[in-house]
């Protein structure tokens, strides 16, 4: 039986809004406010224990600007399914898996840190490998790519850094209010 | 007469019947670890907050290693990324190269040939064998079996020079490409890496003479860091770890990769979940590497003189020789080095690694530079896991727990 079959009686009319990928992988077209009733039903009623990884695209200068990606795995029927989910560039907000998936934090957080989407309702959201605070989200296509403009960015950042006053809030933790 | 003083170690006594005797319990610290640190395995930081001896809280804080992998794929280009997964988790580049290839030919629709996939399995399982071996000698090293680490990293020399005859290079091999391996192994190779594997059972076994019943090995390692199996699949762990924890998932027996379907070997599982058991998962998993190794060769002796590099023009470059003498073949050369472009589409490719499943999901709009290329880094979710191992246990315990989540900053930080 294929996954998609599996599925369906759970899921009902999102089953409807499924693709297959290239590699012959189910994927369901989501809205990001259903991101997480989808999510738990598939955890809870498809026996998708495991989440393998949250990420986003960014499709820029297209709008919806970001597609963000949520990959499931389910350990006991070997089966995987993808779920994605369109959101725009001016404020892009999903809700959090991480109440279903503990281990969904840090691949959030990561998402966050590269391209500013946010997670709402992650607690403790904030950057991962980037620096507390920095001025941009690296991964977005916008971000410069090569030579020294990346370096640039960097400087300016760490000079104005010294110069700010501790408790000064900085655009990185403006996003997450 | 004399009198026997009995001691009575503290084993497997949880942290709360410690409080007791500790002068210091019910005052918080704050306790910086890391990130120069020898115990946490590279550039990790932990914040942990003690109370007396105790770890309360642990707050793991990475990114000190971060070079933009991701960022840079989407600026290279697909092949000139090869070299760049070397560096992600580089005690074993082979694995690696193998996960991103494997995810560029789900969406190039490309059949490696029999040979290429032999090859890659010999060199990914010689590649484990050396990542396992690092984190025993580097645990043991931590917990005080120095001897281990000078055992471990002997063998470890031993197959650098195998991988040196090989593809040249003792470390960042970048030896797989898109369509296969390089080059074709040659005869006397083979009879080298079947004398090094043949004589390695016999090591493993005088490894676990060293630590198995070792009362120290045993002590700081049984108990400690117990994980169960839900927490382990709701945490997203995989490889070993999640071996160990009683859940007997292998992506080599699950989703079969480069023929690994067609070899014979077992997949142990522990009970408990403990730092013991996960050492205990990756000493046997070294024997049923060599096993594979083994098997590997066989199928090499029997497959001579077959192609290890599948012909598709659009994506393998040709051999050098021909380059030199038809127009036809420059022309393929210089398209595929300036502007190799992959069909429109997404695919996800993921190995069984060292550490977990390694996954590469690849984003391609049909033009030479990827759109998106996200690693799957199973250090990084093994990293997530330490304060669930270590919170409200002594101290010393965090040495054991980071030394068998076996994770490498390289791969972790990106």
């Amino acid at each position: 039986m294929n996954v998609l079959e599996r599925i369906r009686p759970a899921l009902g009319d999102l089953a409807a809004r499924s693709t297959t990928s290239q590699e012959g992988m189910l994927v369901l077209e989501i809205a990001a406010q259903e991101a997480h009733d989808a999510i738990a039903k598939l955890r809870d009623a498809c026996g998708f224990e495991t989440c393998t990884f949250v990420t986003a695209v960014d499709r820029f200068p297209a709008e919806p600007r970001f597609e963000v990606l949520w990959q499931l795995h389910s350990v006991a029927n070997d089966e995987r399914v993808r779920l994605r989910a369109r959101v725009n560039g001016a404020d892009p907000k999903v809700p959090t898996i991480v109440d279903l998936y503990p281990g969904a934090a840090f691949s959030e957080r990561e998402c966050f840190d590269m391209f500013g989407v946010v997670f709402e309702g992650h607690r403790g959201l904030k950057r991962l490998l980037m620096p507390e605070g920095y001025d941009h989200f690296p991964l977005r296509k916008d971000f410069p790519h090569q030579g020294i403009e990346p370096d640039r960015l960097y400087r300016e950042w760490d000079a104005r850094r010294h110069q700010r006053m501790p408790d000064e809030p900085t655009v990185g933790r403006e996003t997450l209010s | 007469m004399t009198e026997t003083v009995t001691l009575e170690y503290a084993r497997g006594a949880s942290a709360a019947s410690l409080e007791g005797d500790d002068p210091l319990h019910g005052e918080l610290m704050e306790l910086n670890v890391g990130p120069q640190h020898p115990a946490t395995h590279g550039v990790l930081r932990l914040k942990v907050t003690l109370d007396g001896e105790t770890m309360r809280e642990i707050e793991p804080d990475v990114g000190y290693l971060h070079r933009g992998k991701e960022k840079t794929c989407e600026t290279l280009g697909w092949r000139k990324f090869f070299v760049h997964t070397d560096r992600l988790d580089y005690v074993q580049p082979l694995m690696n190269n193998c996960g991103y290839a494997l995810a560029l030919e789900k969406l190039a629709g490309l059949r490696v040939p029999e040979r290429g996939q032999i090859l890659r399995v010999l060199l990914m399982e010689l590649s484990r064998i050396g990542a396992h071996l690092i984190y025993l000698g580097t645990t043991g090293i931590d917990l005080g079996a120095v001897t281990m680490f000078f055992f471990c990293f002997n063998e470890r020399e031993k197959l650098y020079d195998l991988l040196d005859a090989y593809t040249g290079h003792r470390m960042n091999n970048t030896y797989i490409r898109i369509g296969g391996v390089y080059a074709d192994a040659e005869e006397s190779l083979l009879g080298a890496v079947e004398a090094f594997v043949d004589q390695f059972p016999s090591k493993v076994d005088e490894f676990e003479k060293m630590l198995t019943g070792n009362r120290i090995w045993y002590d700081r390692n049984h108990g400690v860091g117990v994980l169960s199996k839900e927490d382990a699949l709701a945490w997203s762990l995989t490889g070993p770890i999640l071996r160990a924890s009683g859940v007997e998932h292998d992506l080599r027996k699950a989703e079969p990769y480069s023929g690994y379907e067609t070899y014979e070997f077992d997949v142990p599982v522990g009970t408990v979940g403990d730092c013991y058991d996960r050492y205990l998962v990756r000493v046997e998993e070294m024997r049923q590497s060599a096993r594979i190794c083994k098997q590997a060769v066989e199928k090499l002796k029997r497959t001579r003189g077959g192609e290890f590099l599948a012909e598709d023009r659009r994506f393998v470059l040709p051999p050098k020789s021909d380059v030199r003498h038809s127009m036809e073949e420059l022309i393929f050369q210089f398209k595929i080095v300036t502007d190799m472009s992959l069909p429109k589409g997404e695919a996800y490719g993921a190995i069984e690694s060292s550490k977990g499943e390694l996954g590469f999901y690849v984003v391609s709009d049909g033009t030479s530079h990827p759109m998106r290329c996200h690693i799957r880094a199973p250090g990084l979710m093994n990293v997530q896991a330490i304060p669930l191992l270590a919170r409200g246990r002594l101290l010393s315990d965090m040495v054991a727990v980071i030394g068998s989540l076996d994770f490498v900053m390289g791969e972790v930080d990106r």
